[in-house]
């Protein structure tokens, strides 16, 4: 970083909280212009159906009521999205036409003067419907026996298959094979903000803005011009303070389009938040994978060659982010281990139930999660410590720059360190010796272990970055932080550059009129890449400023330096203030020859390579035999995520990323009933860990710096999520050894716990 | 058929208020939509999440569970009356320097819980802690930094031995 990084690597409290600490936050429904309608949507009660009528006159009628519109009445395309090449994409209607496919697919909306009076009228709207058979289980429709899209004619939406090496060759040599299926359930992501959108059109002006609680209003733009024939430049989108996302506000919905569309005929702001109950079925859920492997190792724990047959449950259609998530599964599959023969499919299914898309890791957590249980499961074989086999199969030191068999690259990286540092940090040893003691006493210890890679960062960001001339300064980034604190690690990178301290940087983001482009946040992206674009253009600020107190200080450019806030000839008294720098640079006639007023430049930084975040980690669990009940007893991390500007920042996405992993590997499902009901309407029966449940995490970390981006960051987002779902559930699997039990699906929740101890003790 | 409507009279962070609400509104959308305070938020309407606690005449209750007029004559108290962009309140500046907070959605109805709890109990375990946050669902943080923020919290609130 070299010189000046005053800021960079503070644990600076955040520039977003004192106004989310007193609830003057702006979220979506906090926003309540003169006269808006307000939108309940009508949802599909059955996961296939035909649509023989639709009856809305009462509703119509009810008080309050100003439109009923079902597809016929609006004739707008399907929701737009994209979707790997080769992949058979079906479109999110934005309202049913003819057939549902799952239940929670949007049917007719209401707009009334009042959310109670839409609620109201929504029941009131009668819709014949014709049930037919559902397709629900991925095995099942990879058959094509039931067409979830007729016109497709197959299920499939996406098959992708990769070959590496001499997987045969391997597996005829193998001292073992491990074979074993494993299967990833589907969760919902449970931003305590659900989603919501407020459109107001403008007809005078020809304008649209919306605001919406979305990860990328860049996108949401894009789209919502697609979908209304609108020119992206009449339309403003903004993403106010947004309460969490995790993945599953990266999709543009049907909502948003459903509700721009309804304000730009209604000439009135237009709004719809999500119920809880709506956003279990109708935002889209994450993982829902399963796979079948074959593991071949040699007598020392070596992983030769890996086969994996993987099918993903997708829903029932694609939004923006469906089709990737799979896919990366795959690509990502051999992890950090040095495994050269790889034979992969993948295939991407529809199924009557509520699309999946990113959620927080978005294919690298189930990649990350197959590995590390077959790793155990190999070391289960040998009769090997688990820590020794991930030791002996970790890429070393001197494999980086790597290249994975399936394409993967990892731009640098120590891994051999990071498991080092875990186990003793931990003390593994001893731990070991703990479990053996009290097995004695009839407790059930288990240590799960968890090594990752994740290969994260896409896409490029601009930034912008202007000096005011009272000294101030404002960062323009198309990221788009919902939580994470963004704003604060982007504005101690511009404060280091500019010589201007963090309090006195104003970030906006989340507002497509300000900023012109943007890939907003997710990927662990947002410092990495709006970061490097933040540095770029404070960079330049940086220079012109130089070259101003050069010309006001009568000193050659070369011989100025920012120090403190203050340029300073070297080797002499005279300096001039950054502030009136920044006043000069706005009088032109105070500028040097060749210079033009003003204090602002961008900057861009474009992903050539992605970055590869590292860790290990180790949990340790009590198993109760009587209960099957899980008590999580210690939760040891070792996390690399490169250079860091905010520990403070990064600690809290490591906490809150292994509770969230927690939830996925004890607690949480969304379960259907084979006729395609969803078994979980709200959050009493859909298990979100409380505070009473997580663990607090011993948090440690080791710094490989990336030599992708001049802030040597790597991302940190969704390190918590990748590497800690595999370490609570080996650690669960570990204490079940002992009943013979070596593979169990999550959530391992004290039923399905009890019940294979009772199973094992019955055999063993 | 017209909503049924009535009118009532109680006190928000200490002003007296007289609104006419529809019967079946609740306290959150009252206090929400037409006294304009919209630090409440609403995070699931059953009363599984606690985004929307607020105080009922100095004890936590969630706004979504109860009809705004059974809080008629009570005194109802919610975050914005907690402390002032100048002089915050030292659980809300407790949050704020240990990173208790993320996306900020459901942290005024914690930090209205932990304010209670913390005037029953002001020297609590972790554990103590860790119970009184059980009803609040937090999808961000993981809970660590919020119980350091309550401990910090509650050393600012004892009074100085001396």
């Amino acid at each position: 970083m070299g010189e000046g990084t005053v800021w960079t690597g503070r644990r600076m409290p955040r520039l977003e909280d004192p106004k989310l600490v007193r609830g003057r936050g702006a979220f979506v429904d906090d926003l309540m212009p003169e006269g808006t309608l307000h939108v309940a949507v009508v949802r599909s009660p059955h996961a296939h159906a035909r649509i023989l009528r639709i009856e809305a006159a009462r509703a119509r009628g009810a008080p309050g009521v100003v439109a009923v519109v079902t597809a016929d009445d609006l004739s707008l395309p399907p929701v737009p999205a994209e979707g790997l090449r080769g992949a058979k994409l079906a479109p999110h209607p934005t309202l049913a036409r003819g057939v549902v496919r799952y239940v929670g697919e949007p049917v007719a909306a209401v707009v009334a003067a009042s959310r109670a009076q839409a609620e109201d009228a929504a029941a009131l709207v009668e819709v014949a419907y014709e049930p037919l058979e559902a397709v629900t289980d991925p095995q099942e429709a990879l058959h094509d026996r039931v067409l979830v899209h007729p016109e497709l004619r197959t299920n499939v939406a996406y098959r992708r298959q990769v070959r590496a090496g001499d997987p045969d060759g391997a597996f005829a040599q193998a001292y073992r094979v491990v074979r074993a299926t494993i299967r990833q359930q589907r969760v919902a992501a449970i931003p305590m903000e659900t989603r919501g959108v407020l459109a107001s059109w403008d007809g005078a002006l020809g304008l649209l803005t919306v605001w919406s609680s979305t990860q990328v209003p860049h996108d949401l733009r894009d789209a919502l011009a697609d979908a209304l024939g609108l020119e992206a430049n009449r339309i403003r989108v903004v993403a106010p303070d947004v309460g969490g996302g995790f993945g599953a506000k990266l999709n543009t919905y049907p909502e948003e389009v459903l509700v721009a569309e309804l304000s730009r005929r209604l000439g009135r702001p237009v709004k719809w938040v999500e119920s809880r109950r709506e956003n279990l079925v109708a935002t889209a859920q994450g993982r829902s994978q399963a796979g079948e492997f074959e593991v071949a190792c040699d007598p020392r724990g070596r992983i030769l060659a890996i086969r994996a047959r993987l099918v993903a449950d997708i829903g029932a259609y694609t939004l923006a982010t469906t089709v990737d998530i799979p896919a990366l599964t795959v690509r990502v599959l051999t992890g950090p281990y040095a495994i050269d023969h790889v034979q992969a499919e993948v295939a991407e299914v529809y199924t009557h139930k509520t699309p999946t898309g990113a959620y927080r890791g978005a294919g690298r957590p189930e990649a990350t999660f197959y590995l590390e249980r077959l790793v155990d499961l190999v070391a289960a074989e040998l009769r090997l410590d688990a820590a020794v086999v991930r030791r002996r199969n970790l890429l070393p030191k001197s494999a980086f720059p790597y290249r994975s068999p399936t394409g993967a690259r990892y731009d640098s990286g120590d891994y051999r360190k990071a498991l080092r540092v875990l186990l003793d940090r931990a003390g593994y040893r001893e731990l070991r010796r703990q479990q053996a003691q009290l097995r004695a006493q009839g407790r059930y210890l288990g240590i799960g272990l968890s090594c990752y890679v994740e290969v994260c960062t896409f896409g490029w960001e601009t930034a912008r970055v202007r000096v005011a001339p009272d000294g101030s300064a404002v960062v323009f980034t198309g990221t788009s932080p919902h939580g994470q604190g963004g704003a604060t690690g982007l504005a101690q990178v511009a404060a280091d550059r500019l010589g201007i301290p963090p309090d006195r940087v104003q970030v906006v983001h989340g507002d497509t009129l300000a900023v012109a482009s943007g890939m907003g946040t997710a990927g662990s992206r947002t410092l990495v890449v709006g970061g490097s674009a933040v540095l770029r253009a404070a960079d330049k600020v940086r220079r012109k400023m130089q070259r101003i107190a050069a010309h006001l200080l009568e000193a050659s450019v070369r011989d100025v330096e920012l120090r403190d806030g203050v340029f300073a000839v070297r080797g002499s008294e005279r300096t001039v203030t950054v502030a009136a720098v920044a006043e000069a640079a706005y009088q032109a006639s105070r500028l040097p020859e060749g210079l033009t007023p003003g204090l602002e430049e961008e900057g861009t930084f474009v992903v050539e390579q992605a970055t590869a975040p590292f860790g290990a980690h180790l949990c340790v669990v009590e198993v109760d035999p009587e209960t099957g009940e899980v008590d999580v007893l210690r939760y040891v991390s070792v996390d690399d995520c490169g250079v860091v500007v905010n520990p403070l920042l990064v600690e809290g996405q490591i906490q809150g990323g292994v509770v969230q992993a927690m939830g996925q590997a004890l607690l949480e499902e969304v379960a259907y009933d084979p006729a395609g009901q969803p078994l979980v309407a709200t959050l009493a029966d859909y298990p979100v860990p409380r505070a009473v449940h997580a663990p607090a995490i011993e948090m440690h970390r080791t710094v490989t710096p990336s030599p992708t981006n001049p802030l040597g960051a790597k991302g940190v987002g969704e390190a918590g999520t990748i590497g800690a779902t595999p370490a609570f559930a080996n650690a669960v699997l570990d204490a079940l050894r002992t009943f013979g039990v070596l593979h169990l699906d999550t959530p391992l929740r004290p039923e399905r716990v009890w019940r294979a101890i009772r199973e094992g003790r019955a055999w063993g | 058929m017209r909503e049924p409507v009535r009118t009532i009279q109680l006190s928000v962070n200490g002003q007296a208020s007289t609104v006419t609400v529809p019967v079946r509104k609740t306290l959150a959308d009252v206090l929400r939509e037409e006294l304009r305070l919209t630090g409440t938020h609403v995070g699931c309407e059953q009363g599984v999440c606690g985004a929307c606690t607020v105080w009922l005449d100095g004890e936590p209750v969630r706004s979504c569970l109860l009809l705004a007029v059974q809080a008629e004559g009570h005194q109802v108290t919610t975050v914005e009356a907690l402390g002032t962009a100048d002089h915050l309140h030292p659980v809300q500046q407790a949050f704020w320097e240990n990173h208790g907070l993320q996306c900020g959605f459901c942290t005024p109805g914690i930090l209205m819980t932990v304010v209670a709890f913390l005037r029953e109990h002001p020297a609590p375990s972790r554990e103590e802690i860790r119970e009184a946050l059980a009803g609040h669902l937090c999808r961000c943080t993981g809970y660590q930094n919020i119980v350091r923020a309550v401990e910090d919290a509650a050393r600012r609130l004892r009074p100085a031995r001396g």
